[in-house]
């Protein structure tokens, strides 16, 4: 069956497009075995995240139901989420002077 | 279930028959270039190390070409070197012979130069190539097969559909006694928890966390954020937006099985089942690590397409992304597209990669030795080159 895109564990707040998807469109949007219909606010690449629910600025990003990073901006329900407002928590030798 | 190898002296079982021609330094790649271009049925190892490094690193390169050395995959070796570098040739060759093969020496400041090393070399391996060519394929148990896994050039359906997959393959192979090796310690970053989880014991679990927090400082010890190189500029294109996130995506190749033992970068298993070896996630740095650790056979994910192959150890690459299934069609040796779509489940595809692993481990060629993208090879190193 043709879904829109996929919510890998239920805490997540992010969902996979596996298709690629339009601004405007309801995202059909499988959960474990339902279906949830998700209005999309912004064109979404093939492969590329969303967010299912609105997530403010600060916030875990939650997939597989595990922290992936922190947004670094608020993102409302059905805007893309990658790069442009998260950010990795790990890795950042950028941030170790503001650590000491 | 058997797979059909070559018998090795040391009890390893080759999937591969080559006589290797290793580089012993730098220096020397065009002499061996030179040997394996003249004679059919001989694969290089070239390197761009082995002089001008600290002892440390020099210390990685001998183990490596032992290791790689000592590969059931080559049926006897020639070691060119050029006779003033750091690479302790001696150890090496001792220790390859005692794998009970065949290794020669030739040594470009003794014999006069490059020409003339390249003669003697190719005379050699004339000589060793009909000695490797004798010998017929036998059937051999599951056990005797070194699985290494990796991921690369990775996008969603990597951490989605291939991953998970080749974790559910390498289930299978554990429990039938073979060896499964997981690298790319980078990217257990975010995920170490999880592996930790898998420990068949306390201490794995603690060295599988202190090779990530090793890894992890190598990398902030530069004082950048990593995030471009891990993850890469193709796998943020592709979806993947941290390294926690590619992480999470990439141990899924670890499947269900305990995790036995922790191994620095080449070293031989020295237990049967999944075990874990230090190595980034380039391709040349893992690929040569795996090799060096033994693997006779390298099943690799890829959501892009990636096209590197290793000289002497077949590489079956596996997608679960139809785009890349069209735009990297020369590459792809398994399509999994349909476990998104539903059509075909997980442990479907997972038996479908063991009986492809079993076929090229008897002698069905891969993509990327077909197509001659086999080159993909180096050392990894710790430190300077001084």
């Amino acid at each position: 069956m043709a879904i829109d895109a996929i919510v890998l564990n239920p805490a997540d707040n992010v969902a996979t497009a596996v298709q690629a998807l339009k601004s405007g469109q309801d995202a059909s949007v499988r959960i474990k075995k339902e279906l949830l219909g998700i209005r999309i606010n912004e064109d979404i690449p093939y492969g590329h995240k969303f967010a299912v629910r609105a997530i403010h600025c600060g916030e875990d990003i939650l997939k597989y139901g595990e922290t992936i990073g922190r947004a670094t901006k608020d993102i409302p329900a059905g805007y893309h989420a990658h790069v442009q407002n998260i950010e990795s928590l790990r890795g950042r030798g950028d941030l170790r002077k503001e650590d000491k | 279930m058997q797979f059909l190898g070559y018998r090795r002296a040391d009890g390893k079982v080759g999937t591969r028959n080559y006589v290797g021609v290793l580089s012993a330094v730098v220096c020397v790649n065009e002499v061996v270039e030179g040997i394996v271009r003249q004679v059919q049925g001989t694969v290089r190892f070239t390197h761009h190390q082995g002089c001008c490094q600290t002892p440390l690193d020099i210390g990685i390169v001998n183990k490596t070409l032992v290791g790689l050395g000592t590969n059931p995959n080559l049926h006897s070796v020639i070691i060119v070197s050029l006779g003033c570098e750091s690479t302790d040739i001696t150890e090496v060759t001792n220790k390859i012979k005692e794998s009970g093969k065949r290794v020669e020496h030739i040594v470009v400041q003794e014999i006069g130069g490059s020409a003339r090393t390249t003669a003697q070399g190719i005379l050699l391996a004339q000589e060793m190539v009909k000695e490797a060519s004798l010998q017929q394929r036998e059937p051999f148990p599951l056990d005797k097969l070194v699985l290494g896994m990796k991921c690369g050039s990775s996008d969603t359906t990597s951490g989605l559909v291939s991953n998970p997959a080749i974790g559910v393959a390498s289930d299978l192979l554990v429990a039938a006694g073979a060896t499964s090796i997981l690298g790319e310690v980078t990217e257990f970053i975010g995920a170490e928890h999880l592996l930790a989880r898998h420990a068949a014991n306390k201490q794995v679990a603690e060295e599988i966390l202190h090779f990530v927090d090793r890894m992890e400082k190598r990398a902030m010890a530069v004082g950048e954020d990593i995030r471009g190189g891990q993850p890469t500029g193709g796998n943020i294109k592709g979806g993947l937006t941290t390294i926690e996130e590619k992480s999470l995506g990439a141990i899924a190749k670890a499947g269900t099985a305990p995790i036995q033992a922790v191994y620095e970068y080449g070293v031989n298993p020295k237990v049967k089942g999944l075990v874990v070896m230090d190595s980034p996630g380039r391709e040349p740095e893992i690929l040569t690590g795996l090799a060096a650790a033994g693997s006779n056979v390298i099943v690799f994910s890829t959501g892009r397409g990636a096209p590197q192959g290793f000289p002497f150890v077949p590489v079956i690459k596996i997608t679960g992304s139809q785009t890349a299934v069209v735009k990297m069609k020369d590459h792809i040796d398994m399509d999994l597209s349909a476990v998104i779509d539903g059509d075909v489940s997980l442990p479907e595809a997972g038996q479908n990669i063991l009986e492809k692993i079993i076929r090229v481990a008897s002698g069905e060629m891969t993509a990327a030795e077909i197509s001659g993208y086999v080159n993909s090879m180096d050392i990894y190193m710790l430190g300077p080159v001084i």
